[in-house]
């Protein structure tokens, strides 16, 4: 590809994708929906802005589904991963054999060739992650029990991948025999060979356990100090670098093994789901995984063939008809046995009734390998694309004509298994000042989530049992993973100023639900934080010279509830000239220097007290007057 | 606690919002501060943000004997703490209610001041009701408490009471707390009066 060609493709896909995605997000059809349809646009059967070179494209897209495992996997906690070992296990082994048998049975039925329909029924039991996940992420589907056990079947799915590599070769029809070059790169082909190739099948065995051995033993002794030394420097983009690389050697080193490269990273992700990183790793992550599985969904679309489609579209759409259906039954079916509520059964069934990406490596592997003809493979290809296609409205449907019918009872209830847990307040800085106020809540049975940049803070809060994510709180995306959109209120009690109005200017903008209080170290903070639209300002020394004041004037004889109540009216009088003060400052000129207006605005002060209007709080229990009065009656 | 020195141990919960304000009631107070069995108890004073240590408090009145509320009548009532201390102390299952005998058979009774004379309290005068009328939110707690509620010690017309009236008022109340203390009391005649002293001279006993 050349310099000027890439230009033109990368203008193309980008233009597609910023015209088309907010289109369909604004129909309420979902971003994929609308990646798929700009793909079927500006492709080969559209406007031909791209031709045969979006099947390489896809290659290099399906990286981001390889990310996008790698942070569903930071996502999940090892622990959490084994308590869904029995939906992984039990409902992906049961869909998988279920379909993959009833599949075959109907191509056997149809009079497919026994070994091919059987290569057929497997790689049309799997469903699609990238669409799938990606799906329900965008509706919030990720927490609920349907959305839990999708994600289960799906990963038992991608598992199945790897033997259904090794098995396909054994049903090639025909005297082609077996090729040796088992290329199980499901998702990023690599020509290079691979390095066991040659090797006896137990050293093969011994190779690929000892690579997930390395990556479980880096994951977990190694891979946290080096990052801990990388956030040391303080430099984001080589965080951001060496989690690339991280991610791109473990894929690597898969694919020349022969394993799945998106199970290797899916794996370093669970590995890495309890470092102290995970939330910066997945911060820094997300942004080219939503831009890779955008390219990836716009290539999909791109790739469909409409010549093979328009030349008998009754056949392809009887394919595509049954592919859905028949997956929709048993996949119900499974749900139903495994005792789900209706309207998740029914959310599981509509969400995984698809073809899956896989299919397309499957199918040209089939091929190559003499298990399928060409023009079955075409056929099958263009019906799971286009069920892949369907899939968001199919989701959609469920979602607004099902769904009301059955009653949606479980939607995102957050349940301990979910995956994203949402706590009403969030803290940024847990350090002497905010740790205070998160005793207080968390003593009153408020959820509390932690925002904090020194990274050993991190380690000990989280082995206090906080839920504390670690990194740069002014970052949209550190804050929209701390749950921003759906809390109530942020606390900032960090002590950098000037980060925090950074913060308050992104929650300004991204979160204007959120109510903001405010640390402040002096009036001058105070007056900068109200300008910048905070709720709330608290000057860190107020309350506490103001004890000491209580205490200083009780010392003197004051009666305790006098001091009391004189400091209650001071600090009353001291806020409202914070909110005054800080509307005069703007009547000045913008030339005054910050120390000059630091004397001006005390000095102001001063003087206000000075006036000495005499309060009359405590007259209700004067009677001075009403001795006046008395005297004068006598 | 001296319980075995005297017959009765009293506490005096005081609750005066702006004492430094006050004329009458910081020297009835003077009055009685010293007297040995006799605990003041100034809430105010220990509870200013109106946090009050509840467990604290019922140990005092468990100590007690009789139990007096002092405080200057404001808008015919007791000062905002002292409610909040009634509310938060005198506990369901410990004052009242079932298993709650914790103040079964001690002695209650309220110590008051007021600005107006006391033939503003009357049917027919500008407060329209009595003292004692005023006091009967008090007077049922006493009751369902099961406590003896007696009548008050007051002191009328504080706007135009001069300082040797005020020193009278506050030797009465003194040598009353002490009566009580010493069981040298007469409790039958003193139920017969309005307030406890209307006729100091008839109802300590000598």
């Amino acid at each position: 590809m050349t310099g000027e060609n890439f230009f033109f493709h990368a203008l193309v896909f980008l233009a597609a994708a910023v015209i088309s995605v907010p289109i369909a997000k604004r129909l309420g059809l979902g971003s994929i929906l609308g990646y798929l349809i700009a793909g079927v646009i500006i492709g080969p059967f559209g406007i031909k802005l791209i031709g045969d070179e979006g099947q390489d494209i896809m290659h290099f897209a399906e990286f981001g589904v390889i990310m996008m495992l790698f942070l569903v996997g930071l996502e999940l906690q090892p622990s959490l991963l084994w308590r869904l070992r029995g939906p992984i296990l039990g409902m992906g082994g049961l869909q998988v054999c279920a379909s993959t048998a009833i599949i075959s049975l109907i191509a056997v039925a149809f009079g497919v060739p026994f070994q091919s329909a059987v290569a057929v029924g497997m790689i049309l039991s799997l469903s699609s992650t990238a669409i799938v996940l990606q799906t329900m992420k965008e509706k919030g589907l990720m927490g609920t029990d349907g959305g839990q056990r999708s994600f289960s079947v799906l990963l038992f799915q991608d598992i199945a991948v790897i033997p259904m590599l090794a098995f396909l070769p054994v049903l090639a029809i025909g005297a082609g025999g077996l090729d040796p070059a088992i290329s199980s790169t499901d998702h990023a082909p690599e020509k290079g060979a691979l390095w066991v190739e040659g090797l006896p099948d137990w050293l093969h065995a011994i190779v690929i356990f000892g690579a997930i051995a390395a990556i479980i033993i880096a994951g977990r002794f190694i891979i946290g100090h080096i990052f801990s030394f990388i956030a040391k420097t303080r430099l984001r983009e080589v965080f951001t670098a060496a989690a690339l690389l991280l991610i791109i050697g473990i894929a690597m080193l898969m694919s020349k093994i022969g394993l799945s490269p998106a199970l290797g990273t899916f794996l370093a992700g669970v590995v890495l789901a309890n470092s102290d990183y995970r939330h910066e790793l997945e911060s820094d992550i997300e942004p080219f995984k939503g831009l890779l599985l955008g390219l990836f969904f716009i290539s999909v679309g791109a790739s469909i063939n409409f010549n093979l489609i328009s030349e008998m579209p009754d056949i392809i759409a009887m394919i595509i008809f049954g592919l859905i259906f028949i997956k929709f039954i048993i996949l119900l079916g499974v749900g139903r046995v495994f005792k789900m509520s209706t309207d998740q059964n029914m959310l599981f069934a509509f969400a995984l009734a698809q073809g899956s990406e896989f299919a397309f490596v499957l199918f040209t592997f089939a091929v190559r390998n003499q298990v399928l003809p060409v023009d079955t493979a075409n056929l099958l290809i263009a019906a799971v694309a286009l069920s892949m296609v369907l899939t968001p409205l199919l989701m959609l449907i469920n979602e607004k004509l099902i769904q009301p019918s059955v009653g949606v009872k479980e939607r995102d209830a957050g349940e301990a298994d979910a995956i994203d847990e949402k706590n009403p307040v969030i803290i940024s800085g847990f350090g002497s000042f905010g740790s205070i106020i998160g005793r207080l809540l968390r003593a009153n049975g408020v959820g509390v989530t932690v925002l904090e940049i020194d990274s050993d803070k991190v380690d000990l809060l989280r082995k206090l049992g906080l839920k504390v994510f670690y990194g740069d709180a002014s970052r949209y995306d550190l804050l929209h993973s701390a749950g921003a959109d759906k809390a109530k209120l942020i606390i900032l009690a960090m002590d950098d100023h000037e980060k925090m109005l950074g913060m308050v200017h992104t929650i300004k903008k991204h979160f204007p639900h959120l109510s903001i209080l405010a640390r402040a170290s002096d009036r001058t903070e105070a007056y900068e934080l109200l300008d910048a639209g905070v709720n709330n300002v608290y000057r860190e020394t107020l309350d506490t010279s103001l004890r000491v004041g209580i205490d200083a004037l009780r010392a003197l004889g004051f009666r305790a509830y006098q001091a009391h109540r004189a400091s209650k009216t001071f600090r009353y009088h001291d806020e409202k000239s914070v909110f005054e003060l800080s509307h005069l400052r703007h009547d000045k000129k913008g030339y005054i220097t910050n120390a000059r207006q630091k004397i001006e605005d005390l000095e102001q002060l001063l003087l206000s007290e000075l006036k000495g209007e005499e309060e009359h709080l405590d007259a209700g229990w004067d009677t001075t007057s009403m001795r006046e009065e008395a005297s004068k009656v006598k | 606690m001296e319980s075995n020195k005297y017959e009765n141990h009293i506490l005096i919960i005081f609750a005066h919002p702006a004492l430094q304000k006050s004329r009458v009631n910081k020297v009835l107070l003077g009055a009685v501060r010293d007297i040995e069995s006799v605990t003041v108890h100034d809430i105010y004073e220990f509870y200013p943000d109106f946090h009050i240590n509840v467990a604290k408090e019922q140990k005092l009145l468990k100590d007690s004997d009789i139990i007096i509320f002092q405080y200057p009548l404001f808008w015919y009532n007791v000062p905002a703490l002292l409610k909040e201390w009634q509310d938060l102390v005198l506990t369901h299952k410990w004052a009242y209610g079932k298993g709650g005998i914790a103040l079964r058979g001690k002695k209650l009774f309220c110590a008051i001041t007021t600005g107006a004379r006391e033939s503003l309290y009357s049917k027919d005068g500008f407060n329209r009701f009595t003292i004692q009328e005023f006091l009967h939110p008090v007077s049922q707690l006493a009751r369902v408490c099961g406590m003896h509620f007696l009548p008050p010690f007051v002191v009328h017309g504080t706007h135009s009471l001069t300082e040797p009236e005020i020193i009278s008022h506050s030797e009465d109340y003194r040598k009353l707390v002490i009566a009580l203390r010493d069981n040298k009391f007469d409790l039958e005649a003193a139920r017969k009066f309005k307030r406890l002293n209307e006729h100091m001279d008839k109802v300590i006993i000598r």
